[in-house]
């Protein structure tokens, strides 16, 4: 055992500085990636109160939880940091069912983007079509932008958060200012 | 100047806004809405370039985009400077600077003109066959001299000063170009709701009918429903270039290029990367010239360009004109310019009795005309001065002097994009074009590009077209009679060996070239124009295909359906490379990954090296250091002390399920269902063929839950292949695959004092050598923070490699130099990596094996799991042609005679250094370092049948010397491992 | 850039996905000659026209499906799950 004591660590967040206007870091959350065979789907649900039966591509968020469907049997599993109680809730309830639970808390980094402009930015290097018909809100998928792989949600007509590996944070946000400066507002 | 060429009235040029330009030097003045080509014309300058082999003085042919002479270099300085755009499609801007191209020392006087009187030396194809004389001559004389006088613009001395934008788009329909088709098809779709972007390569939407004052209301009428759409995306100045697959059109947008760039803050233009369900390219028609003797001289211009300056741009683009016709079109330009006040000394038609409204409107302006008639020759050196009509098939002509010529072949429907979108065109014979005919994309073509001349027919068929694109009921097309033309070389009765009728302005190509490779025997379509360059230059032929079709069918007998066409290809005209680069510039080139660690490393000093995307800190030089000085020091602290070393861009893998170790036992060569949770094992895995794809250490954290490792570059490429496998082939494994590589930060601290240093920070676990020894894993806190802390050496030392959540791992980092101060840790980089591995002969995937490496040559053999009834590679390495092969390179080491020699990575090994060229070669250094524990040279390197000749002495042979290495084995340091018990 | 029909998410551009080569190759490492197992390394029916090759949507759903792509035309005829059959 440690014989000295050991200071509570320091966070280090993988954007430092200034960023966007329009672009504004989300606070440190709780990510998990789950997957889940379709026979554990409703207990997974009833044990994290998030309805993952929605389709693929979709968000649903209950409470401060969210849920990004990102393949048939992926979920992006959302939560403020605090949230300590989700790998408990799944164990207790899916005790003899399947599913698989990792934590990635650090592996990403969140930013959300908002404006007038906000899916025309995106699409500056992001080859979806963002039409509100064809990429409504709640809809999320993992898709590119420019180099870099990204988690597209759409949070409001006017407004997306992107989930992006923090190594690829820097050039994804560097890029959005670039390409911002052709927007007035 | 003055603009005396400037009509008084009329165009759509606003004459308050007087716009000053310099052209060669020479300050002169336009008007707001003028092109530079408009603008020089009300100058009265015809003369704009010399041509691409010739040299010829060269004059303005067009008003729009098929224009093959009048190239220009536009910039106020180096870095906005762009070569080769078409006068008539630049816009005037305040202070615009233009200059002349392929001229020496000016456009008047130019020495590059010596090959236009030493034509008959330069014919089609004259590289094949003239100057091959002396041997060696053309690639050493010849070709240079030659090149430097042949050529279209100069590059730009700077970089481009320019921001460029990028944009997806996605749209229902797109409509290409704003002309009276495309406008009514925008329209019609607009209405049902769809949304439609319409764009056009000019600043105003109207296309031809901008040259048609009588059609001003109409079309401010369109205008202004078209504003009333908001489903309508409007895109004036904007070129589709491409036509690529699935409906994706790419599109370049002039933003600011057209005000000269005024700030580079706002981007010079956007490429656009269109997705339409449905294109309609309403892109208009070109005319055609006529192939005439000396027809390329200034002042012999297209006759419905002419009528464009006049209409359009209040330009008399001459004072006395000889209209050259084949089509009733240019009767309209003759009556336009004789009411502009231009003198119309004669139309000349080549057909026999022509006859309809527009010759009757010339016969009662009082316009003389002459039917079956032709141009048999010109003259003028800097400017057309006259030319010499003749009856067809008679011999006496009359010369009717003239400072401006108007042709007209007739009309050519733009097909270039429905042509590189695949789809089949279609002969017209009443057109005596090609129009489009079976598409292979969803796309409709419209109005003058699907064969239409009356204004009438072109609104309906623009109308249909979006009808049509939108699933709606279409009425039936609009009926007319539509008039051909003519295609290919005029009758003009002289010796042909002795003229030069143009067929290709651009790349200087005429009848003569076209009939003399047909004489020599070219007959398909793409060899007369690879050997004669016809259609070849940057404008692909779009004056001059049909004439070189003409030509080639008369001469062969064949009719043009026959004979085909050749390929349009993407980009309908040069586009600036900076709007394909768009934002991909400097740092945002790509993605540069940087570590939790990297600012430490960079505030320590640290130099980087990339490697894959990642930044990886190579050395930290202390005061001068070197990077050898360094690299000993960093290296001689891990073997004697403790050194600390950032491996956080090792690929992780986290693979979890029931199925999970057999999951590997199917992927890695390696056996892992007897490895126990909280134990590690280094593994191989191969790809199918049985060679080695990646390696890395794979920690059992528990029975269904595995932490691996791989190369930093292996990362995705190893998930993906994992993924590949489990979804499609081992589909009966309940295991699923999580990337964490960017979850932790790795610390690695090793050396024989590593356990000393991080002991007094770990807490949940027994890290001595009896509760945790080499090759184990156990999740613990280190420094406060949750950890999986593995024991595991790529050093040979004791060593432990810390993973903690990213975000803490600079702070944990600092807190492990910080306990490490009193034990004399230093941070080392990839370099001392490197050399403390090689010291240990580990390989290193990629740098020992180049992908035809087998674990046995790399004397891995002991890894494999020889029980297992498949693994990825296994029955590969079986075959006999791989297991019976004798002299396959094998992993050794080598020791230079003289210990100071460190051989060059890459260099091949032989037997006999005397041998002469070529050698054979044995094998070659994969690895080659200075070793400070060793105090000497080492290398590793792979060589046939190498570990048969341990002890053997081959040589490296290096310009003008050779160097005996001996082979050894490949560990080179502590070959019993006992440091790593430490 | 194609547009490719992912069986999980729909109509997606081309460069969110990656190739996997040709489809419905059989891998049956324990019964077969070294001739066999050449052939399935390193041959390939390489089809002028329709082709059964694996698409994998990896900047999606990451799935890997299968694909009948004509190689002339460059249009997709159909795209299905890995173990579906083909329509």
């Amino acid at each position: 055992m440690a014989d000295i004591a050991i200071a509570p660590a320091r966070r280090t967040a993988p954007l430092p500085g200034a960023v966007d206007r329009r672009i504004e870091k989300s606070a440190p959350l709780t990510r998990f990636v789950l997957r889940l065979p379709e026979e554990s789907i409703t207990a997974a649900g009833a044990a994290l109160g998030l309805d993952f039966t929605a389709p693929i591509n979709r968000a649903v968020t209950a409470g401060y939880r969210m849920a990004l469907r990102l393949g048939p049997d992926e979920w992006l599993v959302l939560a403020p940091a605090a949230d300590a109680a989700i790998p408990g809730a799944l164990g207790a309830g899916l005790a003899d069912r399947l599913f698989s639970l990792v934590d990635v808390s650090h592996r990403q980094t969140g930013i959300r983007l908002a404006g007038p402009h906000a899916g025309a930015m995106i699409n500056a290097l992001c080859p979806l079509d963002l039409g509100s018909a064809a990429f409504p809100v709640g809809m999320a998928t993992r898709t590119i932008f420019a180099k870099a792989d990204i988690v597209l949600w759409r949070t409001g007509i006017a407004e997306f958060h992107l989930e992006i590996w923090r190594s690829f944070a820097p050039y994804v946000v560097s890029l959005l200012h670039e390409i911002g400066r052709e927007y007035p507002d | 100047m003055t603009q005396k060429y400037r009509l008084a009235t009329g165009g759509l040029i606003d004459r308050r806004v007087t716009v000053p330009f310099t052209f060669d030097g020479k300050a002169m003045t336009g008007h707001a809405g003028d092109t530079l080509a408009s603008a020089l014309l009300a100058n009265g300058v015809h003369l704009v370039g010399r041509s691409f082999k010739y040299h010829r003085p060269r004059g303005i042919v067009s008003a729009g985009a098929e224009e093959p002479n009048a190239l220009v270099g536009v910039g106020r300085d180096e870095g906005h400077y762009t070569p080769n755009l078409r006068a008539t499609q630049v816009e005037l801007y305040h202070g615009l600077r233009a200059e002349s191209q392929n001229r020496t020392p000016s456009l008047e006087r130019d020495v590059g003109s010596i090959t236009d009187r030493l034509w008959r030396f330069f014919p089609a194809g004259f590289y094949y066959k003239t100057f091959m004389w002396p041997k060696g001559a053309w690639t050493k004389f010849f070709e240079p001299r030659i090149r430097a006088i042949a050529g279209l613009g100069r590059s730009p001395a700077a970089p481009d000063a320019a921001r460029y934008a990028q944009i997806y788009a996605h749209c229902d329909v797109l409509v290409i170009g704003a002309g009276p088709a495309g406008l009514s098809a925008a329209l019609a779709a607009a209405e049902t709701g769809a949304r439609v972007i319409l764009c056009d390569e000019q600043p105003q939407f109207g296309g031809a009918l901008l040259a048609e004052p009588g059609q001003s209301a109409w079309l401010a009428e369109q205008r202004a429903r078209l504003a009333g759409f908001a489903n309508i995306t409007m895109l004036p100045r904007t070129i589709a270039f491409g036509y690529f697959p699935h409906n994706m059109i790419g599109l370049a947008q002039d933003l600011t290029d057209h005000q000269g760039e005024t700030s580079d803050d706002a981007p010079r233009g956007r490429l656009w990367q269109v997705r339409a369900k449905q294109v309609i390219t309403a892109t208009g028609a070109i005319e055609r010239p006529l192939v005439f003797p000396d027809n390329d001289r200034p002042g012999i211009m297209l006759a419905d360009a002419a009528r464009t300056y006049v209409e359009r741009y209040a330009v008399k683009p001459g004072n006395r004109a000889v209209v050259f016709t084949a089509h009733d079109d240019a009767y309209r330009a003759a009556v336009s310019l004789h009411e502009a006040g231009v003198t119309i000394a004669a139309i000349v038609d080549l057909r026999e009795s022509p006859e309809g409204p527009c010759l009757d409107a010339a016969r009662a302006a009082g316009l003389p005309i002459r039917t079956h008639a032709t141009i048999i020759g010109t003259e003028g050196n800097l400017r057309v001065a006259a030319v010499s009509v003749a009856t067809i098939g008679a011999a006496n002509a009359e010369r009717i002097a003239c400072d401006l010529v108007l042709m007209s072949g007739g009309f050519t429907p733009s097909v270039h994009l429905f042509s590189q979108s695949r789809g089949k065109l279609a002969f017209d014979p009443a057109l005596d074009a090609f129009i489009p005919g079976t598409p292979a994309e969803p796309t409709i073509a419209a109005g003058a590009a699907s064969g239409c001349q009356s204004l009438e027919a072109a609104i309906a068929s623009g109308r249909a077209a979006g009808l049509s694109a939108t699933g709606q009921a279409v009425a039936a097309p609009v009926a007319e009679t539509v008039a051909a033309g003519f295609l290919g070389e005029v009758p003009h009765g002289r010796d042909p060996a002795s003229v030069r009728a143009f067929v290709d302005f651009q790349n200087d190509v005429t009848a003569k070239d076209i009939t003399l490779a047909l004489a020599e025997g070219f007959r398909s379509i793409e060899h007369v124009k690879r050997y004669t360059t016809t259609g070849m230059a940057t404008d692909q032929g779009k004056t001059s295909n049909m004439n070189a079709l003409g030509i080639v069918s008369k001469s062969l007998g064949v009719p043009i359906p026959s004979i085909g066409t050749t390929t349009f290809r993407m980009p309908y005209t040069p586009i600036p490379f900076g709007y394909f680069a768009g934002y991909a510039r400097g740092d945002l080139f790509e993605p540069v990954r940087e570590t939790p660690i990297h600012a430490w490393a960079a505030e320590q000093g640290a130099v980087f090296e990339d490697v894959s995307l990642w930044k990886r800190a190579r050395y930290f030089p202390r005061g001068a250091e070197t990077m050898h000085e360094a690299v000993a020091r960093e290296c001689a602290a891990v073997r004697a002390g403790v050194g600390l070393f950032d491996a956080s861009t090792l690929g992780k893998i986290e693979i979890t399920g029931p199925d999970a170790a057999e999951f590997l036992n199917r992927m890695y060569v390696n056996a892992w269902t007897k490895l126990k949770p909280g134990r590690l094992r280094y593994g191989i895995l191969l790809r199918e063929d049985g060679f080695i794809i990646d390696d890395g250490v794979v920690g059992r954290i528990a029975d269904d839950r595995f932490h691996v490792t791989t190369t930093t570059g292996g990362a995705a490429r190893v998930l993906n292949m994992m993924e590949d496998y489990l979804q499609t082939e081992f589909t009966d494994l309940k295991v699923w695959l999580t990337s964490t590589t960017e979850q932790y930060a790795v610390i690695a601290v090793q050396g024989p004092r590593a356990r000393e240093v991080i002991a007094p920070l770990v807490e949940d676990a027994d890290i001595s050598a009896a509760a945790m020894p080499h090759m184990s894993v156990v999740e613990c806190r280190v420094a406060g923070v949750p950890a999986r802390l593995f024991r595991v050496s790529f050093t040979g030392e004791l060593g432990f490699e810390i993973n903690v959540p990213a975000d803490y791992g600079r702070a944990v980092w600092e807190a492990i130099d910080q306990a490490g101060q009193t034990h004399g840790i230093v941070p080392y980089g990839t370099e001392t990596m490197h050399v403390l591995r090689a010291e240990k002969g580990y390989i290193i995937v990629g740098q020992e094996t180049d992908g035809t490496a087998t674990p046995d040559d790399v004397g891995l053999t002991w890894a494999i799991g020889k029980a297992k009834p498949d693994f990825v590679g296994k029955r590969a390495l079986a075959r006999t042609a791989l297991a019976s092969q004798t002299d396959r390179k094998q992993l050794v080491g080598l020791l230079t005679a003289d210990p100071a020699e460190v051989l060059e990575e890459g260099a091949h090994l032989v037997a006999d250094p005397a041998q002469p060229i070529p050698m054979t070669m044995l094998g070659h250094v994969t690895s080659s370092y200075w070793s400070a524990a060793l105090n000497r040279s080492i290398a590793l390197a792979m060589v046939r049948n190498g570990r048969a000749r341990i002890g053997e002495t081959l040589h490296v042979p290096l310009p003008g010397r050779s160097v005996a290495v001996t082979l050894t084995d490949p560990v080179f340091y502590d070959p019993e491992g006992a440091r790593l018990d430490g | 850039m194609l547009v490719i029909s992912c069986p999980y998410c729909g109509d997606r551009p081309e460069i969110e996905f990656s190739y996997g080569g040709e489809a419905h190759v059989v891998r049956a490492p324990a019964s077969v000659t070294d001739e066999e197992w050449t052939a399935f390394l390193y041959q390939r029916s390489n089809a002028r026209g329709s082709y059964a090759e694996r698409w994998r949507h990896a900047h999606g759903c990451g799935r890997f499906f299968n694909a009948r792509r004509n190689t002339v035309t460059d249009f997709f005829e159909q795209t299905y799950k890995i173990g579906e059959a083909p329509a």
